[in-house]
Order: C-alpha cells, then structure tokens, then sequence
C-alpha cells in the first residue's frame, strides 16, 4: 500500500528465502496434518463397526452414510433439505443483521431510549433463546415463518448490542470536529457514526451467521415440516442412525461453507473501505 | 483595528452528577482582523472550553460572544477550528476528509471544488489527494486537516494545541507552515498551546489565563526584532529569553 513497498519486492535475500521456505512447509504440514485426522477417524470408525466393536445400529458408519447421501441426492431429497435449511439461515440472518443494526441506531439517537432498555436487552441477552420456540410456535404456526423469526431471535439482541456499543464508542472528538461546521445529528451519523462502525457490524456478521443457523435448527426440530434439523429429529425418532449422522454431516458442511462466505464477504468490504 | 472576536463578561460552567464545574468566570477580551493570539494557562483551565464558546458548539451559561459583531448562536462557516489530533476519517481518501466540511454544509459546488485543488497544489498535497490517511506522515495528516478547515473559507481559525501529537522537529516545521499559510491566507487566528515557545515564535498577542475558573492574567503584546518575521526566525530574537522567562513566571508551574 505505502509507496515504498515495491523498492523491497525486487531484491530477496538468502535468508529470507529460507525462511519462507520454512514457513509454507509448516503450513502444508498442518493442512496434510488435518485431511490425515479426518480420514482416520472416517477409517477407524469403519473398521470399528464392521469388526462389530461398536454397534452400526447405534453408531452407524462411514460407508452406510455414503449410500445414504448418494440415495439422497439421486431422489433430490439432499437437495430440497439442505436448501431449506440454508435459505431460512439466511432470510433470518440478513432480517437479524439489517433489524438489529436499524434498532441500534435508534438508541444511539434516543439517549433515554437506550436507558429505558439496556436491562430489558440485558434479560433477553441472557435468557435461552431456545425457550421461546414453544410460544413463537403456538403464536405463528408450524411454518416457515416461525423458523425464521427462531433465526431472527437467535442473532437479534447481540447484533443490537454489538453495534450499539460500536456507535457508543465512536470518538467524540470526531463529532466534534462535525460540528464545527455544524453537522445535523442525521449527518454525525452517516458521516462518522456508521463508517466508524461498520467494521464492527461487519464483524458481527460472523457470530450471526452461525446463531442464524442454531436458531433454524431448534426452528425444525419444533415445526417438523422440510430441512436438516427435521431430517435429525425424524431419523432419531424412528432410529434411522444413518440418517441422523448424513444429516449433521451435512450440516457440518453447511455451516463451514455459510462461516466461509461471510468471512470472505468481510474481507471484500474491508478492503473496499 | 477591527475586532473580528468578542468575549463579553462569558461565564462557563458544566453541570454533571458529580457537581457542577466552574470553567471561565466573567471573561473578557478581544482578537483584531489578522491578529495571530495565543492562549496560554494551565492545563485544565478552560482554554478549549473558551475556544468550543467562540465556534459555537456550546453556549455560554451568561455573557455573549460576538463574531464579525455578531452574537454566536451556534456553529458559523466564518469560524474554523483545528483540533490537537488531525481526525482524518481513515475511511475516506484525503481529497475526500478535505471536503467533508463543505460536504456538511451542502457547499460541494464546482466553485469550492476548484479553491480546494487549488489550495492542495499550493500547499503540497495534490499529488497525494486520492490516498488514504494511513499512508502519510504525521506532519502531513496535520497538514491535511489544516486543508480542511480552510476549505469552507473561515476568516478566523480556532487552534486547540494543534501540533502537541508530533514530534519535536516536524513540530517546529509544522508550525512555521501554518503559520505561513495563515499569514499568506490573511486569517485570523486564536491558538491554545501549552508550549510556550511556540507561543511566543508565531503570535502577535499572547494572553495568559489564570487557573480554574480562567480569568486573564495577563497580556503581552509580543514585538521581536528579526528581519523575516517567520516563526523559525523569531526564535532567535533577543527578547525572546525575556518573554518566555517573563511568562513562565507568570504561568507559576509547580511540579
Ligand atoms: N463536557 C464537560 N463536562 C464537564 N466538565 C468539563 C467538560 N469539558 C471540560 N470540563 C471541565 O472544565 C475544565 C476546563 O476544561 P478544558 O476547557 O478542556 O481545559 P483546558 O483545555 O484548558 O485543559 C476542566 O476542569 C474539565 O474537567
Ligand atoms: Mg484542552
């Protein structure tokens, strides 16, 4: 960035060669190091339930999880679950993200009103959100909706937290450089408010995506309808083992690939500021 | 001489939970166009609180405050103010903190835009204007922010210790800058410091104010004999020694 970086790019010395040399051996020694643990534990697992030192009905095991996600994915089934599931994470993740920055600024604006709230933010911060899915059950209906507002409640509160605190600390010496040239409060806060907090709301995105994502699986294991956290329950309820273990792989997947995404979006944004 | 800044009989006090907090008592004093005055006092004694009364962004708990002869009522584009740090929004590029002033005052028209470049050729930073803060130097950032106080075209300058983040030798040839530009720009200009030196190499007029709640204590018109009036040249006067000498006593430091 600096404009003194490309005068170094030219000339690499002996040692420093070593030394990146050393450093990219490390790193493909902990990426083997990891593919090497999971086919072990896959292997192991295997061989441990064919030679009947754990119960496959139980256990299940690697092979049985194949068939059951190659059967899955020739009759779609893979497909529609594993699509409803990511499409309600992420309806109640942009909902929670985009409502609870809007609410966060709502306090930053009303001084009372973020005192009349912060024990109320404080309790529901606090409380189990699982605890609430009975009642947004009986109050919307076994539907999609309910999953989605499951979502909404898991992300909400620590968003609204998160991004009030980054509004709050927000330095006052630049507002008051603003009204020094005498900023409305509308503008202190697109000008310096919101640029000044973005790399928090930015931040928040990751622990959301994964509470998004808690939500809809306790969402699913109530409403019983379509999606992974359906496909867990269902199959521990008829001891269908296999489907149980596909269906958390599956989800594994899902929610490395849904942390990854946001992850990289972070890293786009930030580097457009 | 015109007087482009009065403070009549202002009092300033603060009111929090933990009590209530005498700032300025029963001020009085006066800046003439074109004058450079430096405020000195001890720290605490409501020097920036003087200077956030004559911007505007506070109100006097009594006594008024006039600009150009007229009463403040809250912040005016006639008065620029340059804080201790530069707070150039690391978000924006330099030709972009440089307007964010103007922005604020719905005045970004082709006109401004143009006295802006032209103050970035004239003042060394055109070919920097699209980098972000973080690249450039310390003394630049400040340079930048003085850019950007001086692109709504102020007539007076409130400087709040503006050069005490940097360090001795940019310091000193950043202040000899400013005050160059100041000089070439004909502002007026109230600078808050607490180094005295600088004080008495850039003003004309230097007011020394007592300890909380901040009476004058005294004034001295400051008259160096140097060739080339600059900042840098001053400090090599013969009556430097007995200004300074003179108010540090006054300034009564204990440690
Ligand atoms: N916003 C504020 N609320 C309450 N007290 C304040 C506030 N700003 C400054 N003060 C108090 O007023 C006094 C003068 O402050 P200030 O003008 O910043 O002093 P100086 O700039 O001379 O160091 C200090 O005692 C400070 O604690
Ligand atoms: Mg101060």
């Amino acid at each position: 960035m600096s404009m003194y970086d490309n005068m170094e790019k030219d000339y690499v010395s002996e040692g420093y060669k070593k030394y990146l040399i050393s450093h990219k051996r490390f790193k493909s020694a902990i990426r083997v190091s990891r593919i090497v643990i999971l086919i072990l534990i896959f292997v192991l697992w295997e061989f441990a339930a064919n030679n009947e030192w754990i119960d496959p009905f139980i256990m299940s095991q690697p092979s049985k999880i194949l068939y059951t996600l190659t059967s899955m994915a020739k009759d779609g089934s893979l497909f529609i679950h594993t699509g409803v599931t990511v499409y309600e994470t992420l309806v109640g993740f942009v909902i929670g993200t985009l409502l609870g920055s809007l609410i966060a600024i709502a306090l930053w604006w009303s001084d009372f009103l973020a005192s009349v709230l912060d024990p109320y933010l404080v309790v529901l911060n606090a409380l189990p959100k699982t605890a609430l899915g009975p009642i947004i059950l009986v109050w919307i209906g076994g539907t999609t909706k309910s999953i989605i507002v499951m979502a909404l409640l898991f992300s909400i509160v620590v968003t609204i937290i998160n991004v009030f605190t980054a509004f709050r600390n927000c330095d006052e010496d630049k507002i008051k450089l603003l009204k020094t040239f005498g900023a409305t409060k509308k503008q202190i806060l697109q000008k310096v408010v919101l640029p000044s907090g973005v790399t928090t709301i930015i931040s928040t995105l990751k622990i959301n995506v994964g509470l998004s994502l808690v939500g809809v699986i306790v969402g699913e294991f109530l409403v019983s309808k379509a999606g992974l956290g359906y496909l867990i329950i269902y199959g521990g309820q008829v001891f269908k083992m296999d489907l149980v273990m596909t269906s958390v792989l599956i989800l594994a997947i899902v929610a490395a690939v849904l942390y990854l995404s946001v992850l990289w979006i972070e890293k786009k944004v930030l580097k457009m500021m | 001489m015109e007087k482009v800044v009065e403070v009549v009989d202002v009092s300033m006090n603060y009111h929090t939970l933990e009590g209530e907090t005498q700032a300025i008592r029963k001020l009085n004093l006066y800046i003439t166009n074109g004058e450079f005055v430096s405020i000195v006092g001890p720290s605490g004694c409501g020097k920036s609180t003087l200077l956030s009364l004559i911007s505007g962004i506070i109100m006097p708990t009594s006594g008024k405050i006039l600009v150009n002869g007229k009463k403040v009522d809250g912040p005016s584009p006639s008065v620029g103010y340059m804080l201790q740090k530069d707070h150039l929004f690391e978000w924006r590029t330099i030709i972009k903190n440089i307007t964010i002033g103007l922005e604020i005052q719905g005045k970004l028209n082709k006109e401004n835009q143009e006295f802006v470049e032209k103050l970035l050729n004239e003042y060394g930073l055109y070919e920097f204007r699209n980098y972000y803060p973080k690249q450039l130097s310390g003394g630049m950032r400040q340079r930048v922010a003085l850019i950007r106080t001086l692109a709504t075209k102020p007539d007076i300058l409130l400087l709040d210790e503006p050069f005490s983040a940097l360090d001795y030798q940019t310091k000193i040839a950043i202040s000899e800058e400013v005050w160059l530009i100041l000089k070439k720009e004909k502002k007026t200009a109230i600078l808050v410091t607490h180094d005295l030196a600088e004080a008495i190499s850039m003003s004309d007029r230097i007011i020394v104010l007592t300890k909380r709640p901040a009476e004058i204590k005294s004034i001295h018109q400051i008259k160096l004999t140097c060739d080339y009036k600059t900042p840098i040249t001053c400090r090599e006067a013969p009556e430097f020694r007995v200004y300074f000498n003179t108010i540090w006593r006054e300034l009564d430091v204990h440690v």
